[in-house]
């Protein structure tokens, strides 16, 4: 098979995740008591006339997802008139509905948060992946010391806990050291230059402290172990005795061929770095994604959390389909599945 | 691989036997727990202002929380519903990823495509997300939050396990079994289950402490079951009343507990991993008097 194909295979089921999430994100929120509208109309003395207007307005007096009475009569082009394809069609332009509390919206205030995630996740991914290299390294060429162990005890304890839990110790021993809340000092704005970018550096160091320590075991745990089984491969008995020096041998021949596995191991845990973003945000109030979705939880804004969802889903899916690309290219032998 | 051996070598791993005894300290606590409790949670305290956040004293060891009630008892019962969630959820995720597993291991071709990319699928899509946007349409309740960590934690299971069936299936006992006249069903249950088996149960004590720690977040997120406080609703009620008065007795004992019951789980379940699965204990960068000693320890006869 040529890698064009596995490409357009690979494409192809994205689209396929993808479709589904955006119809399993709309049904989700149809099996609510009630209907969107119902949350909007929030004034009782409205009169039942007006209320049928906004329905009308907004759709919600078509059929959920396909017109079967309009379909037997054979007009194909209105029994497709519902509300899932108006669903769809807004959605493709961009629209995600308004928010309930903040009436705003949703497609707006995601993106002037989304950029505020994604320097934390990256800033966190590129922390936890340097340290589980270099750690799962020492641990596997130590196999079995005291250091062997010690980094494991490590890896064990910060596997165990939960990463809103180690963000809240954190809280607790940094009080009065660093910022602990919010993006910036409050009264400092973007104009400030200098000074206002400096500061959001320092609201950034515990929050990113946070989810690199949180992960690091997870990519330390398969580094050490696909190291271990690259060390035990007899190409690397010939290395020694041709007397390349252990250093060598670590980056030349173990850590090039154990970087694949942690490539696997970088793009399946992406959606459950994501959930720790979300628990990081929420205890620093970080006023990114996350921090938006728990505000929308506890007020039950299900424009937000919808839309919220999707972007949240959709990147993880492109970003896997991106890793497949790289994975590709850094190993030819990749082509069936 | 009977129990007895199993046993035997679990008992040799001094790490297993701690996380062992830790494990039963925790379900001891909860199935004494309206014993072990000072007070009952449930029951209404008069509440005096300076019974709010009160620091531990002699009668509340664990002091007490914003509603004036003793942190301690409420700790000692949240390992009721912690470990209820996290075993009913592992048990759950257990059966299903195990049986699709199984199934797409052993049948692979259209069956076995079909599940996988079920649990592809279900493998992409980030599991926190989804499951916050679950439970607040669907409403609050420690069942839906069973249901939902154990409908969402089985791809890796099913993917371990359909690992292991794909290599057991080409052996030969497995050729020999089939020729004497054994039907798919005999083969499946009779003999790839039995060797399967005890990477299933070190994968499941894993899990249990994935759920654990799935509901401490849900909870803490403000999603968990009001009426049964878990240790992660404790975290949410002093995370947002507590910490800017630093009542330390209040907001690290849940989590602490949390991280006791998951170290234990994972030493368990990784020594049965071990045991299952016995992978390379050696390489080539070893020196030989390392390999000697490692093996010595480990109760291997070189």
């Amino acid at each position: 098979m040529q890698r064009s194909d596995y490409l357009i295979r690979k494409a192809f089921w994205a689209l396929i995740t993808l479709v589904v999430v955006i119809v399993f994100n709309f049904f989700l929120f149809r099996i609510l008591p009630g209907d969107p509208v119902r949350a909007l109309i929030q004034s009782a003395r409205m009169d039942r006339e007006a209320q049928e207007r906004i329905r009308t307005q907004f759709g919600l007096d078509k059929p959920i997802w396909l017109d079967v009475e309009r379909l037997r009569q054979g007009d194909i082009k209105g029994a497709l008139d519902t509300q899932f394809t108006a669903y769809v069609s807004n959605l493709l332009r961009g629209n995600l509905g308004v928010s309930f509390t903040k009436k705003m919206p949703v497609s707006k205030l995601l993106a002037e948060r989304v950029w505020r995630t994604v320097v934390l996740l990256a800033l966190g991914e590129v922390i936890s992946i340097v340290l589980g290299i270099i750690l799962g390294i020492v641990a596997s060429w130590r196999r079995g010391s005291k250091l062997d162990t010690g980094i494991m005890m490590w890896g064990l304890f910060t596997w165990s806990i939960p990463t809103f839990f180690f963000g809240i110790i954190l809280v607790i021993l940094a009080r009065g050291h660093l910022p602990t809340g919010m993006m910036v000092t409050p009264g400092l704005k973007p104009e400030d230059g200098l000074t206002y970018w400096l500061d959001v550096g320092k609201h950034l160091i515990l929050p990113t402290i946070t989810l690199g320590i949180g992960y690091v075991s997870m990519y330390m745990m398969v580094m050490r172990s696909s190291v271990v089984e690259v060390l035990s491969e007899d190409y690397i008995l010939t290395a020694k005795a041709k007397g390349l020096s252990t250093f060598r041998i670590l980056r030349d021949h173990a850590l090039k061929n154990a970087m694949l596995p942690m490539i696997t191991n970088i793009m399946l845990t992406l959606g459950y770095t994501v959930g720790g973003a979300i628990q990081v945000e929420t205890v620093f109030s970080w006023p990114g994604i996350g921090r938006l979705i728990y505000d929308a939880v506890g007020k039950q804004d299900f424009p937000v959390l919808q839309g919220a969802f999707l972007l949240i889903a959709a990147s993880v899916i492109g970003a896997n389909f991106l890793a497949d690309l790289l994975y590709s290219v850094l190993d030819p032998r990749v082509k069936a599945e | 691989m009977n129990l007895k051996h199993v046993w035997d070598t679990f008992r040799r791993k001094p790490m297993a036997m701690v996380g062992l005894f830790m494990l039963l300290s925790v379900v001891l606590v909860a199935i004494l727990a309206p014993w072990l409790a000072p007070y009952d949670p449930k029951e209404q305290v008069e509440v005096r202002p300076e019974d709010i956040l009160a620091p531990p004293d002699a009668e509340h060891l664990l002091g007490r929380d914003d509603a004036g009630k003793d942190v301690l008892s409420q700790l000692i019962y949240g390992a009721r519903i912690s470990l209820l969630v996290g075993f009913t959820a592992s048990f759950m995720s257990m059966f299903i990823g195990a049986t699709v597993g199984l199934l797409a291991g052993f049948y692979g071709g259209r069956i076995g495509n079909f599940l996988m990319r079920i649990t592809d699928f279900l493998l992409v899509i980030p599991t926190l997300p989804l499951m916050l946007v679950i439970i607040s349409v669907w409403g609050r309740g420690i069942e839906k939050i069973i249901l939902v960590i154990g409908l969402l934690y089985w791809t890796y299971m099913a993917r371990l396990v359909r690992s292991q069936v794909l290599s057991i299936k080409e052996r030969q006992f497995i050729m020999r079994a089939r020729a004497i006249g054994a039907g798919s069903l005999r083969i499946i249950t009779r003999h790839i289950f039995p060797q399967v088996l005890p990477l299933i149960i070190a994968q499941a004590v894993l899990d249990i402490s994935t759920a654990i720690i799935a509901e401490s977040s849900l909870s803490f997120l403000g999603l968990g079951d009001p009426t049964q406080v878990s240790w992660g609703m404790m975290l949410n009620f002093a995370f947002a009343r507590a910490i800017s008065r630093e009542a330390w007795w209040f907001l690290l004992p849940p989590g602490f507990a949390i991280v006791w019951v998951s170290v234990a789980l994972v030493l368990i379940g990784t020594a049965l991993e071990e045991i299952a699965n016995p992978r390379l204990k050696t390489h080539h960068l070893f020196n030989p008097r390392q390999m000697v000693a490692l093996a010595e320890t480990e109760g291997v006869t070189v």
